[in-house]
């Protein structure tokens, strides 16, 4: 009590104000619904008021977003801003942080993802993820990808074996650059390789959703183009949402683009429009690079 | 966004550039509208040594085109900017180019004013007609640059509207040198010049409206071309 009187009392006037930040934080305040087009009509993956708790800590607040079938969502936002946090709910990745809390309705075809009765192992293997750093096992290229079927039992022998670790592969564009020596480790490859690696890995399974976590960051730019190429042509099969920092790559590869500050999902829309006319001042100010 | 808030980055350089290119085409336009002064004077007043000045700053208009258009293709690889700074650099590919066709018109007048000097007395000269038209887009281009200066939306459309009545006059003068024509036939070398002159006046409003219309487009994100007026009017004018 004491100290909100005192506080009243000081005559903060002096401070030079900065109309763009004071109006974008206003703006932020005000905020109560994520403008645009959180949702879809063909949506595979349903998130309705998620809300995440990293101990007393809220990371993220009342999020409504649909990943569409045959549709790339990306999702930027500033450091911190909880777009990762909030990729990993969509396979459960949250689960192995003790402090971490989850709430809100989130569905696959409308099956409820923290469902008592959902195995998130069989989850994480129809929503795929593919991380920032490739992250191959230390096996060779062949088991990198053989790894998943196996132990999922997706194959009955071992012709069927190499049939889906080949097509895998094929459909990570990384089959003719490595089918000479499918039995060197997979961390012989260069860094797009790996990735495509982990790519190949991811797809093995037959995922339906594919989430990428910064998946070009380590990436030099003829990788990442490959990458993106490879995105693209995934996507006529999977659903796909990639968290990124470069703006560019969101704006090339994505059909809708979430754009999140401080937790709170702000603007969805298509990406034509984000990246012309985006409708939120914070969007505005972020992909612009304005203060605020 | 009614506001660019050009010196809002986080970058400084990218302010500057910005910046620099806006005034830059306030320059230019200011340059242009100066033109069309001259060439209007000279097409009226048959002064052949403005005519002259004009021909001759034509020269300065194109290079500031070029100019600007490099440095926006510079912000264009550098920048990649994006929303209200992609609409602005788009904005000013786009201006510029009907800067420096408006300053070929007014030099068209100029060139005219010639013709118009030793035509026979017993020609009515259309001064009086020509003038009038002049004003009105004289005043159209004035305000149009402003807007853009201003970012002001409904200004541009209110100017954009104006065009109604610069196209009426220009139909009208094109109707009285058409009845001279057929009762005069003789006479047809400078009527058709006369028309001409009455044409680039008609086409600096044309240019005036685009640039109205990219006005819009900067500050709203809509592309508001071959729209028809009511559509425009139901959407921004409340």
């Amino acid at each position: 009590m004491n100290t909100a009187v005192a506080t009243d009392t000081i005559d903060t006037s002096f401070i030079p104000r900065d109309p763009v930040k004071d109006s974008a934080q206003e703006a932020f305040h005000k905020l109560t619904e994520t403008v645009g087009t959180p949702t879809v009509e063909n949506a595979k993956m349903r998130s309705r008021d998620v809300n995440v708790f990293y101990g007393e800590k809220q990371a993220i607040f009342d999020v409504n977003l649909d990943i569409g079938n045959n549709e790339v969502v990306a999702m930027i936002g500033p450091s911190g801003c909880g777009k990762s946090t909030f990729l990993r709910c969509l396979n459960r990745m949250n689960d192995t942080i003790p402090s971490c809390r989850v709430t809100g309705d989130l569905s696959l075809d409308g099956e409820d993802l923290y469902g008592a009765d959902l195995d998130p192992v069989l989850l994480r293997a129809r929503v795929g993820m593919v991380f920032q750093k490739p992250n191959p096992f230390a096996k060779s290229i062949y088991d990198n990808v053989a790894y998943g079927p196996r132990i999922h039992g997706l194959s009955s022998n071992r012709a069927e074996l190499d049939d889906i670790v080949v097509d895998s592969l094929r459909k990570a564009g990384l089959y003719d650059e490595v089918k000479d020596r499918l039995d060197a480790p997979g961390t012989s490859l260069s860094g797009g390789q790996q990735q495509r690696l982990c790519i190949a890995r991811s797809i093995a399974v037959s995922p339906e959703v594919i989430l990428m976590d910064e998946p070009c960051s380590a990436l030099d730019p003829i990788a990442t183009a490959r990458i993106e190429e490879l995105i693209d042509e995934l996507r006529q099969n999977y659903a796909i949402a990639i968290v990124t920092h470069s703006m560019q790559q969101a704006a090339r590869v994505s059909q809708r683009t979430a754009y999140f500050h401080l937790g709170k999902l702000v603007e969805v829309n298509a990406t034509n429009d984000v990246f012309t006319n985006p409708q939120h001042e914070l969007t505005e100010n972020y992909i612009t690079g304005r203060f605020g | 966004m009614d506001k660019l808030h050009l010196d809002q980055h986080i970058s400084q350089q990218f302010n500057m550039e910005l910046e620099d290119i806006r005034n830059k085409v306030l320059t230019m336009g200011g340059l242009v509208e100066q033109q069309v002064t001259n060439g209007l004077t000279a097409l009226l007043e048959a002064d052949n040594d403005l005519a002259s000045k004009v021909a001759e700053s034509d020269f300065e208009i194109n290079k500031m085109e070029v100019d600007i258009d490099e440095d926006c293709t510079q912000v264009l690889a550098r920048r990649q900017p994006t929303a209200s700074d992609l609409r602005l650099i788009v904005t000013v590919i786009k201006v510029i180019t009907d800067l420096e066709r408006i300053g070929d018109e007014a030099e068209k007048l100029g060139r005219f004013s010639r013709d118009l000097t030793d035509m026979a007395d017993d020609l009515p000269s259309y001064r009086k007609e020509l003038r009038h038209l002049g004003e009105l887009v004289k005043s159209m281009l004035h305000d149009s640059l402003d807007a853009f200066a201003r970012l002001d939306v409904d200004a541009a459309l209110a100017i954009a509207q104006r065009d109604e009545d610069v196209n009426d006059e220009y139909r009208t003068l094109e109707r009285l040198l058409g009845t001279h024509l057929v009762e005069d036939p003789r006479q047809v070398s400078k009527l058709f010049k006369i028309t001409w002159c009455a044409r680039a006046l008609e086409r600096i409003g044309d240019h005036s409206v685009n640039i109205c219309e990219y006005v819009v487009y900067l500050v709203k994100g809509r592309d508001i071309r071959h729209t028809s007026f009511d559509d425009i009017r139901s959407e921004f004018i409340k």
